[in-house]
């Protein structure tokens, strides 16, 4: 009896089933049809080059490979290094300057990082240390009497520490932002003052109390984070070492080779790739026991540390290098991409010019273009998924569960290069290779899990009083999605498509494998031009990598504000 | 009581249970213009019985009896299909369109001709003392105003009867009274039963109606 009144009470019968699948299919298909086009070649059986007996002989190779230890350990130690490095930077900041005027003041400056490509940040970092970047110049001759660059291995250097720093500019953004959304869950504000008032200094009152409730929940990002750090391509192309280089990147060297024992080779190495970066998590892992045994004892010792200035200030200064570094790293790139005849050791460029992103602009068009076409096609078609998913999930009188949350970090934790080259494999068998929707397809599994974290939150809470209040009024389901719903949704849903072509834009190994060379971004064309000696026109492909976002971005904060510009009630500070 | 009307809101035999443990037993009839309030403090269901009258009850809330509206069963049909008119606490105005378009939003598609349906909200409008105000962003009217377009909104759906979840909790003593008449007035002029929700005694005095105290 009591049962008969639920069913028809909701807000109609749509059903999260069909849509949760399709994301299943979408985020799980690749991966797992890629881990498998990995695993088969790696073992012997790849029948298109003409190998199908299994064999260890591609495992043989690889672990003959020169070096292949040292790239393993760089792999690990780099990834480690970065992950810890950020995550303690976070940390300690958020311990130190939560609800701070600075603290609000960086997060203003930090989120915007967040869209910006790997490469570009690196790229930056590169012009700005090299031997014959910025820094140097700064001090050349006068200072060092430098007349020429110094044959320094500050780039590449062979520990890996640049790329390490490389990484780190870009992760601490990331961690950060995901702390503060983590923040908002946790009641910080009473915690710290309980804990003040126990006489507890704001660093230790902070981390032996909120940072216990705050880790758990930025776990999952974390190890993406390492995940992510110890298969890193792009960058440990730009920073990183090269004799040997990490682990991905050399993949990377043996899939381009036409030799198809090469090829059998970087399969093996794919699959060693995902257990090196198991093996991260699970040091990381035991990372993470230590930690809590410590804090668990060092929160029952009593030490208050009442005074934490050093520190804090300690921390500050790191955070605001860490984003002056990024910022002048841009604006370096901005100032080659306009630069004429700048050599060692002026300061500063001669002269400036256009030719450069003139020359660019009319050749490299389609580079734009396409550039373009596969962010805008990915996140608009991600964004329709998602909110498919969301309405129904809210015409269901629920929300997605916290299962589904975790399953969308599976293409972050799963290293690119290990599924990418199979997904390549069968990409080429079914002949769709090197086509825009292919690429679009496997940039939309990486792009899926940034659009839905960034529209489920606002999206579960918008007012459900609005939807019941419409619904009384006569208001048909599909009325209230398209007239008071969306609507009023309207600023995340730009927000999140924007994020979306920002992570499309950033994308370098899905769009080299699976364009199989022939589609081109503007980051794949900065990558090539990485190793030719033309700043000039690198600074005008990588300032692209930071302005196309930057025009998405732009764009989905303007709409909003002209559409609405007469509502107060729909300002973005006023969203619930 | 239990001997059904033909007019008015008939509450039959109603029973809300949560988790299996009842919550609340209704067995009434609130005839048109008459008020039924509904007392007692938070946690005790009060939300939950217009939840289950306006069509929106979920689990773990459930519920046996039946609801008649004018003699119309309207117990299994959906929220859209009740006429049942809802305000709560706060006037929640849709914050992305103007007046007029909130008004607009609410007037059944019955009035087909755009000047016809303007003409309407208009006069809406000015039955609630707010001629003039049709181009204007709801955020920038006061809480009293955003009340009385609320109202106009829900009238313009021609509802058949009212459910007033706290609707002057929101606004200051002084509006308070004013609003309230309004409110009352309206619904007496329309012959529109009423459940109010509250717990201000003065509210449930001004009602003038049948209270229990849940």
């Amino acid at each position: 009896m009591a049962q008969r009144f639920q069913m028809k009470t909701g807000l109609g019968a749509g059903s999260p089933k069909l849509p949760t699948l399709l994301l299943f299919v979408l985020l799980a298909g690749p991966i797992s049809a890629g881990l498998l086009g990995t695993l088969l070649p790696a073992f012997g059986y790849l029948p298109a080059l003409g190998a199908s007996d299994p064999s260890p002989d591609a495992f043989r190779a690889l672990f003959s490979a020169p070096g292949i230890w040292t790239s393993i350990a760089l792999s690990l130690g780099t990834g480690l290094v970065a992950t810890a490095l950020s995550l303690g930077i976070v940390i300690l900041f958020t311990a130190g300057w939560s609800s701070t005027r600075a603290f609000d003041n960086l997060r203003r400056f930090l989120s915007p990082l967040l869209s910006v490509p790997h490469a570009a940040a690196a790229f930056g970092l590169a012009f700005l240390i090299a031997p014959s970047g910025f820094l140097v110049r700064l001090v050349s001759p006068a200072l060092s009497g430098w007349e020429r660059p110094p044959d320094l291995l500050i780039l590449n250097d062979p520990y890996g520490l640049t790329m390490t720093a490389g990484l780190i500019l870009k992760e601490v953004p990331f961690l950060f932002l995901m702390t503060v959304a983590a923040l908002t869950q946790v009641n910080v504000k009473s915690i710290s003052r309980a804990v003040a008032s126990l006489g507890y200094g704001r660093m230790r009152g902070f981390l032996i109390t909120a940072a216990p409730q705050v880790y758990p929940q930025i776990r999952l990002p974390v190890l993406a984070v390492l995940a992510y750090s110890t298969s890193v391509v792009d960058v440990a192309l730009i920073l990183g070492p090269t004799t040997p280089a990490p682990l991905a990147p050399r993949i990377l060297v043996w899939l381009s080779d036409p030799d198809p024992a090469m090829r059998l080779k970087a399969s093996a190495g794919a699959v060693l790739q995902i257990a090196v970066s198991a093996l991260a998590i699970l040091i990381w892992l035991g990372f993470e026991r230590l930690a809590r045994n410590w804090f668990f004892r060092t929160s029952r010792t009593g030490r208050r540390q009442a005074s934490d200035r050093v520190p804090r200030f300690l921390v500050l200064t790191f955070v605001i290098i860490l984003v002056a570094v990024t910022a002048s790293g841009f604006g370096l790139l901005g100032l080659w991409s306009v630069a004429r005849g700048w050599w060692f050791p002026d300061t500063f460029p001669a002269q400036l010019t256009l030719a450069t992103w003139r020359e660019a602009l009319t050749t490299g068009g389609t580079t734009i273009w396409t550039t373009f076409v596969l962010g805008a096609g990915s996140a608009i078609c991600c964004a329709a998924l998602v909110i498919w998913l969301l309405e129904s999930h809210t015409r269901a009188g629920n929300v997605p569960g916290n299962r589904l949350r975790q399953f969308l970090f599976l293409p972050l934790l799963v290293p690119q290069v290990s599924f990418l080259f199979g997904l390549q494999v069968l990409f080429i068998h079914a002949q769709i290779d090197g086509t825009l929707l292919a690429v679009m397809l496997a940039h939309s599994v990486f792009v899926l899990p940034y659009v839905f974290l960034a529209l489920a939150d606002p999206w579960a809470h918008q007012d459900p009083r609005y939807a019941r209040i419409a619904a009384t009024l006569g208001a048909t389901n599909s009325r209230i999605f398209r007239k008071v719903r969306l609507p009023m949704l309207l600023t995340p849903l730009l927000v999140a498509i924007a994020i979306g072509f920002a992570v499309s834009v950033g994308q370098y190994l899905p769009t080299v494998l699976i364009g199989s060379g022939r589609v081109s971004t503007v980051t794949t064309e900065s990558l090539a031009l990485a190793a030719g000696g033309n700043r000039s026109l690198l600074g005008v492909y990588a300032m692209l990598q930071l302005i196309l976002p930057f025009i998405v971005f732009s764009l989905a904060s303007l709409i909003p504000a002209l559409v609405f510009r007469n509502r107060l009630g729909m300002r973005p500070t006023s969203t619930h | 009581m239990t001997t059904a009307k033909a007019e008015g809101l008939t509450l039959r035999d109603v029973t809300i249970t949560l988790k299996g443990k009842r919550l609340l037993r209704m067995d009434l009839t609130v005839p048109p213009g008459a008020v039924l309030t509904v007392m007692g403090e938070s946690g005790r269901g009060k939300s939950t019985f217009l939840d289950f009258i306006a069509g929106f009850l979920k689990p773990p809330f459930a519920a046996t009896g039946e609801i008649l509206l004018n003699g119309r069963d309207i117990t299994h049909l959906t929220p859209q299909e009740r006429r049942v008119g809802l305000m709560f606490q706060t006037p929640l105005l849709f914050p992305h369109l103007s007046v007029m378009g909130n008004l607009l939003f609410a007037l059944p598609e019955t009035i087909r001709k755009k000047r016809d349906r303007i003409v309407a909200a208009e006069q809406a409008l000015a039955e609630a003392g707010l001629a003039g105000y049709a181009a204007r962003d709801p955020a920038t009217l006061s809480g009293g105003q955003q009340t009385r377009v609320a109202l106009m909104r829900v009238l313009l759906s021609e509802p058949q009867a009212l459910l007033l979840d706290e609707p002057f909790s929101s606004l200051d003593r002084a509006r308070r009274a004013d609003i309230r008449s309004l409110v009352f007035e309206t619904a007496r002029k329309r012959a529109l039963p009423v459940i109010l929700v509250t717990h201000d005694e003065e509210d449930a005095h001004a009602a003038g109606g049948l209270i229990t105290h849940l």
